[in-house]
């Protein structure tokens, strides 16, 4: 597929640029709490993530999903008064040592939004650059043209958007836009990334189109994926975490982790169960 | 089920009635402001127009209006512009710094002092300017004179005084920076916080972030807030008139030495008092040459900004 062939030719890269194509990155939770204020909003969750695939993240509104996947690429200490505790290893190395920068955490783990946010005042070319240019790549002068097409070629973007690169990211529609946001993703080649109900506010062709991203996505790179439809879980990923969380102004638990298969099919607590029947959340 | 005819029955008349009356109210209060506007340009239009026209009996024996009012206006501009380009970045800085780097408690301290500074009346700045910063910026001169006198802008010889018309542009950026810096303040912590994070999961650090998602949107914001400071440094009278020792039909463009150029407002202030007849009128048709100089700019500078769009 062009998808493959874009992410995996270094020629298409750009040298020093290309990610390693034998890396396996893994990202270790170790008994993680993160609060906002006094109060945690997810807590004790341990599990290791299974490197070139997808984990889906499950559960009810309000249970944690977001704060716990904003505190893998240390997002979450942005919002004031908010504080983690715990470890989140990429590769073995805590993402909270203290000579860890959060910069370069999230220079190497990706997040795509819940609502698609292209910078508005950049072109759609610009905005798949934009990452490559915060981090002071150097691109052969044809690299950038290349790089732009490749990654937009992977997201299923190139035909709709060749012939408008300079038109602002924010004058596509919804789905274009969240394709735009996971271009931009990947053209610095992160070791992890990282969705938020990426398609919460997308209708049911865009939906498929980047499900079916997320599944190729998944043969290269770690991906983790908040959903809050089950059915797209079932679909796109190997393993799944369901959370949930006792009543309001309780912190959520992680409750199961296991094979996406399993775990829907046999779940082996109640509490799942009673969530994948419909029953709560 | 409503029958279908509710349709066609008009909705409830006070419903109606407080529409309309809303509309209309709003309506009114924008008339208001532009009859306002209107009135005060066709006012100063009409009774200027003796002095537009004279040629005798001008205010400093001028041969006609163009040649009182040229070197006036291009004194208030040239004093407004040098305010701005001392006050501009100082404000981005500050309102960067109380959103983006000082703690809250800091931002907050920052701006409640920038707040008193905006109430001082400004006759006192032109007192603090005429008496405290004109003597300690006078060494300051004679040094620029000495070291960069090829350069027009330091020309000399250097005002022994210090009485220059940087000194006043430097009390009037001063003056300008609070109303300024509350303004970018308030556009700046209004940045959508999607964006932001947008640049901090690509690993933008925090200047990056200012650049990549802060200023972008902002931009329009702080061009607001500087065209209200060069509406009220262009129209300042008392810094002006205290602070500038001014030399008639100047135009020029030193910064340091002691002929300066006057400004409107401070020469209408000054020449007021002893007027009559044709000079009064020469005194409102200047009005009227300084309501169009803020006109003409702030219509260019929002021009500039739309044409710019997301760059810059
Ligand atoms: N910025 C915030 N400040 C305070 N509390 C928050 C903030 N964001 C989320 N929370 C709280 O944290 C809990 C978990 O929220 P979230 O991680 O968004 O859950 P989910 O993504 O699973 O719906 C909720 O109780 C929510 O109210
Ligand atoms: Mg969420």
């Amino acid at each position: 597929m062009t998808f493959e062939l874009a992410l995996r030719a270094p020629e298409l890269t750009g040298a020093g640029h290309g990610r390693d194509d034998t890396a396996n990155h893994r990202l270790a939770v170790v008994g993680l709490t993160a609060s906002y204020g006094r109060s945690p909003a997810i807590t004790e969750v341990s599990l290791s993530l299974e490197s070139r695939s997808v984990t889906a993240f499950i559960g009810p509104s309000g249970c944690g999903k977001s704060t716990l996947l904003r505190t893998f690429n240390r997002l979450h200490e942005v919002t004031p008064g908010a504080r983690v505790t715990g470890a989140v290893r990429l590769d073995g190395i805590d993402l909270y040592d203290p000579r860890v920068d959060p910069v370069t955490v999230r220079r190497r783990i990706g997040m795509v939004f819940q609502r698609p946010n292209p910078f508005p005042t950049l072109s759609i070319r610009d905005n798949v650059l934009a990452g490559i240019r915060l981090q002071y790549r150097r691109l052969r002068p044809s690299g950038a043209d290349e790089l732009v097409e490749a990654m937009l070629t992977a997201v299923g973007l190139w035909d709709e958007v060749k012939d408008c690169l300079g038109r602002p990211g924010i004058s596509l529609s919804g789905g274009q836009q969240q394709r735009l946001c996971i271009a931009r993703v990947i053209a610095v080649a992160p070791d992890v990334i990282l969705m938020d109900e990426p398609c919460s506010s997308l209708d049911p062709v865009s939906t498929a189109a980047i499900e079916e991203l997320m599944v190729n996505l998944g043969r290269d790179y770690t991906v983790v994926v908040v959903t809050h439809n089950l059915q797209q879980a079932a679909r796109v990923s190997r393993k799944t975490a369901f959370f949930t969380v006792a009543g309001a102004g309780e912190p959520g638990r992680l409750v199961e982790y296991g094979d996406t298969a399993g775990l829907f099919s046999a779940p082996s607590k109640a509490q799942t169960a009673d969530y994948l029947a419909g029953r709560f959340g | 089920m409503k029958p279908a005819d509710t349709l066609l029955t008009p909705r409830p008349a006070r419903e109606r009635v407080r529409d309309a009356s809303a509309r209309s109210a709003v309506t009114v209060a924008g008339l208001i402001g532009l009859v306002a506007l209107a009135g005060v340009a066709v006012f100063l239009g009409v009774e200027g127009w003796p002095g537009l026209t004279a040629r005798t009996g001008l205010p400093l024996q001028a041969a006609n209006f163009w040649a009182l009012a040229w070197p006036l206006a291009f004194g208030s501009f040239w004093a407004a512009v040098l305010g701005l380009g001392l006050a501009v970045p100082v404000a981005i800085g500050v309102a960067l710094a109380q959103t983006w780097y000082v703690p809250r408690w800091a931002g907050r301290f920052l701006g409640a002092t920038f707040d008193i500074l905006a109430a001082i009346p400004s006759v006192v700045y032109g007192l603090w300017g005429l008496m405290i910063i004109a003597p300690r910026l006078a060494p300051v001169y004679a040094w620029l004179g000495a070291h960069l006198s090829w350069c027009p802008l330091f020309a000399g010889p250097p005002s022994a005084s210090g009485r220059t018309i940087l000194t006043a542009a430097l009390v009037l950026a001063v003056m300008v920076l609070p109303v300024m810096a509350a303004l970018c303040r308030e556009v700046f912590a209004q940045t959508p916080r999607t964006t932001v994070e947008a640049a901090l999961a690509l690993g933008a650090t925090r200047w990056e972030v200012i650049r990549l998602a802060v200023w972008p949107t902002g931009k329009a914001g702080v061009v607001s807030g500087a065209m209200l400071g060069f509406g009220r440094a262009v129209g300042e009278t008392m810094v002006t008139a205290m602070v500038i020792s001014p030399a008639p039909f100047l135009v020029g463009f030193g910064l340091i030495n002691s002929t300066n150029p006057n400004t409107i407002a401070a020469f209408i202030a000054q020449t007021f008092p002893e007027s009559h007849g044709v000079e009064v009128a020469t005194l409102l048709a200047l009005g009227l040459v300084l309501f169009v100089i803020t006109f003409v700019v702030n219509v260019v500078a929002r021009r500039i900004v739309r044409a710019t769009g997301g760059r810059v």
